[in-house]
This record gives C-alpha cells, sequence and structure tokens, in this order.
C-alpha cells in the first residue's frame, strides 16, 4: 500500500514536470505564441468573411447563423490543431532540440507522460480557442442571444478525451518516420474535420464519408457546440451527441496509448530514439 | 580474441550485492539500406555490437575506447533503455534492462558529447522540469540545486539565463548538474569532454571523480580520449567494430599488447589510429530509411 502510494506520488509529481515544462516553452516563447495567434485570428477571418460573401452574392440566409457556424468550424480547427500539435511535439520538438533521450530514458511512466502532455494541451487550448472565438464574434459583433456556452465546454471537454487518444496516435509518427511524421500528423487532422463536417453539415458528405463521420469525435463536437452556442441546446437536448463522445473517448485513450507503446518498441529497435531524428 | 568476461567478473561470494553492470554477449544490429530490388529498398542487417560480454563492480570506473562508429554510443544506448537488444543479456545492478527498464532508468543516469537542453529556457527551467520527472518536488529541487551548481562550478548568478546563452562548456556543466541531481547509482558517460575547452574539460573530469569518491558511483566512460580513459577509469577496454577486444587495468593491457603508451596498444589491438572514423551503422540507418 504505502510502495503503490509512493509510485502515485512519483508519477504525479512527474507529471506536474510535463505541464510545467510546456508552461515555461510557452512563457519562453510568448512571441512566437502571439505571432501564431494573430496569425489564427487572420485566417479565421477569412473563413467566416465567406457568409457576408454570400449574403453579398444576392442568396437568402441567416447571415449571423452563417457566420457563427463558421467561427464554431474555425474555432474547433483550431483547438484540434494546438491539441495535435502539442502532443506530436511530444517527439518532434524534443528532437529537435536534443532531450529527447533524456526525456525517454527518465522514469516516467508513459501513460503519464503523454497523459500530462494533453492535460497541457487542454487547459492551454480551451484559453487559446477561448480567447479566437472571442476576437472574431466582437470583430463581427455577433449578438448570440441563445447560447448555451456552459453546454459547449461541456461538449468540447468530454470530445477533448477522444482529441488526446487521436493525438497519442499521431505523436508516434514522428517517431517512426522523424522526417515526414509531423506532416503526417496535420494530415490526419485535416482529414478528419473533412469527415466531420467542419463548416457544414455532415449530411453533404458522399456516404462513404457519411459512414467515416459517424466514427469521429469532431462530428459530435461539432454538431453539439452548434447546436448549443446557436439553438440555446442544453445537455440534456445534446446528449445524443455526448454519449458517442464518452465511448469514443473510453476506447481511444487505451488504443492511443497501445500505439505509441508500438511506436516506441519499434523505435528502440530501429535506433530512431535519438536527437536529431 | 581475449574474452574480457573471463578475466574479469569477480567470484560471487567476493561481491556485496550485484554487479553494477553485468553484460553477456550483448547483440546488436540495424537494418542498412543495400541498393534496390526492383522498386523496393532492399535492406541487410549490419551488426553495431558483436557478442559484448563484460562486468563492472560497484563503484568502479571503466573506460571504454573506440573510434568514432566503434560502437560506443549504441552500447551506452543499450544500458540506458533507449534501445533494444538483438540478442544476449544486459543488468544493471541485477535488473534487466530490457525487461525491467523502469526499474533501471531508477539508477542510471547520462552525460553525452551534446548538453542537450531546451535552448530557449534557463538551467534552472531545464533542471526544474527534469528533476520532476525523477520525482523531485518544486521545494525538494530548490534547495538540493544550488548546491549542486555550486559543486559543478557553474555560476549562480546565470541559472536564470536561457541556455543558449551559455558557452558550450558551461552547458556541459549544467549537464552534469542534471547526472548529478537525481543521484544516479550508474553514470554513463558518452564522451562528456569532447568539444570543451582545456579548461572545462579539465573540471569536468575533476567532477567525475569526486562523482566516485564521495557518491560511491558506478562509471562507465566511453570515449576516444586516451589521456582522459588513462587518468579516470580503473580498467579500459577496446571496442573495435562492434567487438570489445580486451577490458583490464591500463597497465595490463599495455602489457598484452607490449605497448609503451595506450595509443601503441590501441594502435597494436585494432590496426588503426583512435583517430580513424568509422561509418556509424546507427546513423547511416537512420539517413538512410528516413
Amino acid at each position: 500500500m504505502r510502495g503503490a502510494a509512493a509510485t502515485l506520488r512519483h508519477e504525479l509529481i512527474g507529471l506536474s514536470g510535463v505541464v510545467e515544462r510546456n508552461a515555461y516553452l510557452v512563457k519562453r516563447y510568448a512571441w512566437w505564441e502571439l505571432a501564431f495567434f494573430l496569425w489564427t485570428v487572420a485566417n479565421t477571418l477569412t473563413i467566416v468573411f465567406i457568409a457576408k460573401g454570400v449574403e453579398a452574392s444576392g442568396v437568402d440566409i441567416d447571415v449571423e447563423r452563417l457566420t457563427t457556424q463558421l467561427l464554431i468550424g474555425a474555432v474547433i480547427w483550431a483547438y484540434l490543431g494546438i491539441i495535435f500539435e502539442i502532443l506530436t511535439e511530444t517527439v518532434a520538438w524534443e528532437r529537435w532540440e536534443g532531450t529527447i533521450e533524456y526525456t525517454f530514458m527518465a522514469p516516467l511512466s508513459r501513460p503519464v507522460h503523454l497523459i500530462g502532455m494533453g492535460l497541457f494541451a487542454i487547459a492551454y487550448g480551451v484559453l487559446r480557442a477561448s480567447a479566437l472565438f472571442g476576437v472574431v464574434a466582437v470583430f463581427f459583433g455577433l449578438d448570440m442571444p441563445k447560447a448555451d456556452f456552459v453546454t459547449a465546454m461541456v461538449l468540447l471537454a468530454i470530445a477533448s478525451v477522444s482529441f488526446i487518444g487521436i493525438g497519442m496516435m499521431t505523436a508516434v509518427l514522428p517517431l517512426i518516420s522523424p522526417e515526414k511524421g509531423t506532416q503526417l500528423g496535420f494530415i490526419a487532422q485535416g482529414l478528419m474535420l473533412v469527415v466531420s463536417g467542419v463548416y457544414y453539415d455532415v449530411s453533404v458528405l458522399p456516404t462513404w464519408m457519411e459512414w467515416i463521420s459517424k466514427i469521429s469525435p469532431a462530428t459530435y463536437a461539432l454538431r453539439g457546440i452548434r447546436d448549443a452556442i446557436n439553438n440555446g441546446a442544453g445537455i440534456g437536448d445534446v446528449w445524443g451527441d455526448i454519449w458517442p463522445l464518452i465511448v469514443i473517448g473510453i476506447a481511444s485513450i487505451p488504443l492511443g496509448l497501445w500505439v505509441f507503446g508500438r511506436g516506441e518498441r519499434y523505435a528502440k529497435q530501429h535506433g530512431k530514439l535519438k536527437r536529431s531524428g | 580474441m581475449i574474452h574480457p568476461s573471463t578475466s574479469v567478473r569477480p567470484e560471487p561470494e567476493a561481491r556485496n550485492g550485484p554487479l553494477a553492470v553485468d553484460v553477456s554477449n550483448l547483440r546488436k544490429e540495424f537494418f542498412r539500406r543495400d541498393g534496390r530490388r526492383w522498386l523496393l529498398p532492399r535492406r541487410r542487417r549490419v551488426p553495431a555490437l558483436k557478442g559484448v560480454t563484460f562486468t563492472i563492480e560497484r563503484g568502479e570506473c571503466v573506460a571504454i575506447l573506440g573510434q568514432n562508429g566503434s560502437g560506443k554510443s549504441t552500447l551506452v544506448r543499450l544500458l540506458s533503455t533507449l534501445l533494444l537488444h538483438d540478442g544476449g543479456t544486459a543488468r544493471i545492478f541485477g535488473h534487466d534492462a530490457f525487461a525491467e527498464s523502469r526499474a533501471v532508468r531508477r539508477l542510471v543516469n547520462r552525460v553525452s558529447v551534446e548538453a542537450s537542453f531546451f535552448k530557449k529556457m534557463s538551467a534552472d527551467e531545464n533542471l526544474g522540469y527534469a528533476a520532476r520527472f525523477y520525482g523531485m518536488t518544486p521545494g525538494e529541487t530548490g534547495r538540493k540545486l544550488p548546491e549542486i551548481l555550486k559543486r559543478v562550478g557553474f555560476p549562480a548568478g546565470r541559472s536564470r539565463e536561457p541556455m543558449e546563452a551559455l558557452s558550450r562548456g558551461m552547458q556541459q556543466k549544467v549537464a552534469l548538474a542534471r547526472a548529478l541531481l537525481t543521484s544516479p547509482i550508474l553514470l554513463l558517460l558518452d564522451e562528456p569532454t569532447t568539444g570543451l575547452d582545456p579548461r572545462s574539460k579539465h573540471e569536468v573530469q575533476q567532477f567525475i571523480r569526486e562523482m566516485r569518491e564521495q557518491h560511491d558511483s558506478t562509471i562507465l566512460l566511453c570515449t576516444h580520449d586516451l589521456a582522459e580513459a588513462e587518468s579516470l577509469a580503473d580498467r579500459v577496454g577496446i571496442l573495435d567494430r562492434g567487438e570489445l577486444l580486451c577490458l583490464e587495468p591500463v597497465d595490463e593491457l599495455k602489457a598484452r599488447y607490449g605497448a609503451g603508451t595506450l595509443e601503441e596498444a590501441f594502435f597494436a589491438a585494432t590496426g588503426k589510429s583512435i583517430e580513424d572514423e568509422e561509418d556509424d551503422e546507427e546513423d547511416r540507418d537512420r539517413k538512410e530509411l528516413a
């Protein structure tokens, strides 16, 4: 019992070290973070302006609703980008800095290591995504009178569990392919959002993509969050989106850890767990 | 061929506890791309370590000499749990380095030729999070760190500067502090003084002596600096193309090869100068498969 408590204490201290390290990096790269944030804002504006463009072309639409729909899609894209980027950096950034060998030879269990990265990614991603949403909403003067932000945040929190599990799977890519792995992670992120109806309803997709959308957590997150913000749907109203997220979340974390474990073993077998890739 | 294990493995009853390092017939191979067959790359296995056998007693300092690409780094990376073996065994204080890697990681730390830190972060920040990975709280780290930095000769006033603002010698001192902070009982040193100026080199070597004398640390030093090996190690081994040719006290090694100096002994054993370079199979494998 005492041994288990000591192990748990050791792991929790290790987990805090992972979060601490990422906080230091954000602090030290603060200007880069600001630059990336401004780039994300500009990118989001180009997407959200599409609603104004459609209205200007004479199509009769609810421009406020379409603007909000595009904004939610862009924010989720940015949020998922942060989650995947931070988890992928588990390997990629460490390899670049040369610290990968010291981190992977430390007596820190891999689940704790990866979950620490995931927790930081969620905390940082929520801050960045909230700021992005707020800035763009103010820019367009969006009113959103019915919006239930609590439900939207609950959906995002539950979806984040699945996102972390999938992020663990993509984090293994730079471990297997040092030069191309990070880019493959971005491709995985893009594909997931395409089939999940990032700016549109999944019903517009070809049937085979619609089927794939059913196993993507982003599908349920996007649909539920849109419903909460546009229609004021509460937790009970979006239960149909919450339970699939819970099921996918329960499956994705163990699967992500297993995939990462296999990748780490492959890297150790082939000598890829080293600096400079 | 001299088999290092036969002459250096002490009788079990003479020892107090398990051997610090017990390596037996350890083998590691990497794949090397060797042209193409149709459109598919053809690969062949290239050995990096060929059945290496040796032991290290607790508190002993053993130096392994070898050219670049001789397999020194592969050996250190296997003992650090960063590589999986293809055969043989490696035990660290009785723990299997491959089956009980977490137990081994608690006992081992490493200083390599590259200091390897997050360059924008300060020494305090780099050491702080690293200490957390070994279960040290911020309070414990805060108490221990200033004393350790002082012992490695790192100026206290510079511990908040980004690592990229520090000289290579200073960075290597922080690397030593990182190793010391976790109180390892086995320290793996992979060319820790390569590229350092003479003063920094002397300070690092002094620190290694102190680690042995005051902390009862066992040290495996891989180097191609003959003078460093001779001055620091109890026994010196020669690793050539993945084979450990010998491992014994310097005087015995010189006598074995009828040499007046360690340099001559190395040449007599390998037929090459230690400055000659061979391809590192591991690096070559990585470049070709990427």
